[in-house]
């Protein structure tokens, strides 16, 4: 591979916990939970009637008009392109449109907007149906408006691997860019899923928990990676989009640096459509392989920001990954999943779950895991409760990212010198 | 039986929600795609949502035939009538 340098120079997000950045970092740090009963008044038919909606509304955020052409999916990534746009300071800096590319992923599509106009079909026919309702729902939408809106002509891209979709998007980033075919990368992910159909399936597939959805029960507890009560993730919704761009081309126009990309791994574990390898050997290979590009020495790795679900099985594999790639550098690694506190936002989840590794490399603090209060004992693996500092000097980032169907997505951050707190 | 400054005012309601456009700006003499930047989607929003409002159906190939909003107003009359 050829060693192009890529850094990140602009973060977006709406997330459960927060309408930007800034918020949902503070959010994370100070333990916040984003999980709420659903005000939905069809919530109340479903045996999980809890979820991860976003703080703020697109809607307050979005032009109307604008706003009523796009699936609520293309919402959360217009919302949070928006403002990763703006932090890098691009605007008016001479970027020329066919150096400009978008990979911004989505795991389902706009699948409200084809549900809702299937009701529209079955209640008043097929005169009801939008004539926006193809542009709108296809799982291309988030990232075809990203790039109408930036004038991206290098190459738009919507990576679909379920969970791990937005993560796979920031790796399609970093190829694309090492591969020279574009010098900067809006590249991201997202997902608004929280809708009777997709969440009757996952209840039925018995893939989200319904604990606390009970009357009176706390919807805050119920997400609770590696602890020994865990029975299910909670669906969240939101996007996050991060710049990533050459160095070199940051370097030129002056850009303020968060990290460095250091690389990408991708794996399949053609072990089961909804199953994870119950011993994480693709997503060991998918995190080697980061590494790996990188040229990352592995007890440089002090922060995981892990894919840790909630679910029975996935949490346990994932520890049996971070034992095999890291070894005995695994207990100096401060692990971390804030899907505790955002739940699990599905081709959103890898995009936002970066901005967090990029954040706490920036800062040098991780988030906590919130609810870890009895760990799992097969999980061997260092996961504070409440925020923790990470050492000075060059230090490593992981982000993992597992998806339905087998695809295991690892990206490897570093530190930048001189990002201290 | 509606009036026509009825019919044009909830017509108005509807461009303005479809496109955007100030209701107050969709008079009789304005040309949906010259005037009003009404483009070819949101005119079949406009007529879909027009259908469902006046109860009168606009085939396809009448939709072309209505440039301005008088256009409009004149055939939900006629179709209501």
């Amino acid at each position: 591979m050829p060693s192009t340098r890529i850094v990140v120079t602009g973060l977006g997000a709406t997330s459960p916990v927060g309408g930007d950045v800034a918020t949902t970092w503070q959010a994370m740090l100070s333990g916040t939970s984003g999980i709420a009963r659903l005000e939905d008044e069809w919530a109340e038919t479903l045996p999980v009637k809890i979820g991860g909606r976003v703080a703020v509304e697109p809607s307050e955020v979005l032009d109307r008009v604008k706003a009523r052409r796009l699936d609520r999916s293309s919402q959360f990534a217009m919302v949070a392109a928006d403002q990763a746009w703006a932090d890098a300071g691009l605007e008016g800096s001479g970027l020329e449109p066919e150096r400009l590319a978008v990979a911004v992923a989505s795991g389902i599509g706009g699948v409200t907007t084809l549900l809702a106009n299937y009701d529209a079909l079955l209640e008043k026919g097929p005169r009801r149906v939008s004539p926006l309702a193809v542009p709108m729902l296809m799982p291309n939408a988030p990232a075809a408006n990203v790039s109408l809106k930036y004038g991206a002509r290098a190459a738009v891209h919507a990576p679909t691997s379920a969970c791990a979709s937005g993560n796979e998007a920031i790796a399609m980033a970093i190829d694309l860019i090492r591969l020279g075919r574009a010098d900067v990368v809006l590249a991201g992910g997202t997902e608004a899923a929280i809708h009777p159909l997709p969440m009757a399936a996952f209840a039925n597939m018995m893939a989200l928990s319904k604990t606390g959805s009970e009357e009176g029960g706390d919807p805050t507890r119920v997400s609770r990676p590696w602890d020994v009560a865990r029975d299910g993730f909670v669906l969240g919704e939101g996007g996050a989009v991060l710049v990533l761009e050459s160095e070199e081309h940051a370097r030129a126009r002056g850009a303020k640096i968060y990290a460095e990309v250091l690389g990408a791994g991708i794996s399949n574990d053609a072990h089961d459509i909804a199953q994870p390898d119950p011993e994480g050997r693709g997503g060991t290979r998918a995190i080697r392989m980061a590494l790996r590009e990188g040229d990352v020495d592995p007890a440089t790795v002090v922060h995981v920001n892990a894919h840790a679900t909630s679910t029975p099985k996935g949490d346990i594999a994932e520890g049996l990954m971070l034992h095999a790639v890291l070894g005995e550098h695994v207990d100096r690694c401060v692990v971390t999943s804030t899907k505790s506190m955002t739940g699990h936002l599905l081709g959103g989840a890898g995009a936002l779950e970066a901005v967090a590794t990029v954040m706490a490399l920036h800062d040098r603090v991780s988030p906590p895991t919130i609810n870890l209060d009895d760990k799992d004992p097969e999980v061997d693996l260092d996961i504070p409760t409440s925020r923790r500092d990470l050492p000075e000097g060059d230090i490593v980032g992981l982000n993992n990212s597992f998806g339905f169907g087998g695809a295991n997505v690892a990206v490897a951050f570093g530190s930048v010198t001189g990002s201290t707190k | 039986m509606a009036t026509t400054e009825e019919i044009r005012a909830d017509l108005a309601d509807i461009v303005n929600e479809v496109a955007g456009v100030d209701a107050d700006d969709v008079q009789l003499d304005k040309s949906f795609v010259d005037d009003l930047d009404v483009d070819s989607l949101s005119m079949v929003e406009v007529v879909v949502a027009a259908e469902e409002k006046f109860g009168v159906t606009i085939p396809d190939d009448e939709v072309k035939n209505l440039k301005t909003v008088g256009d409009a107003v004149a055939f939900i009359e006629r179709s209501q009538g």
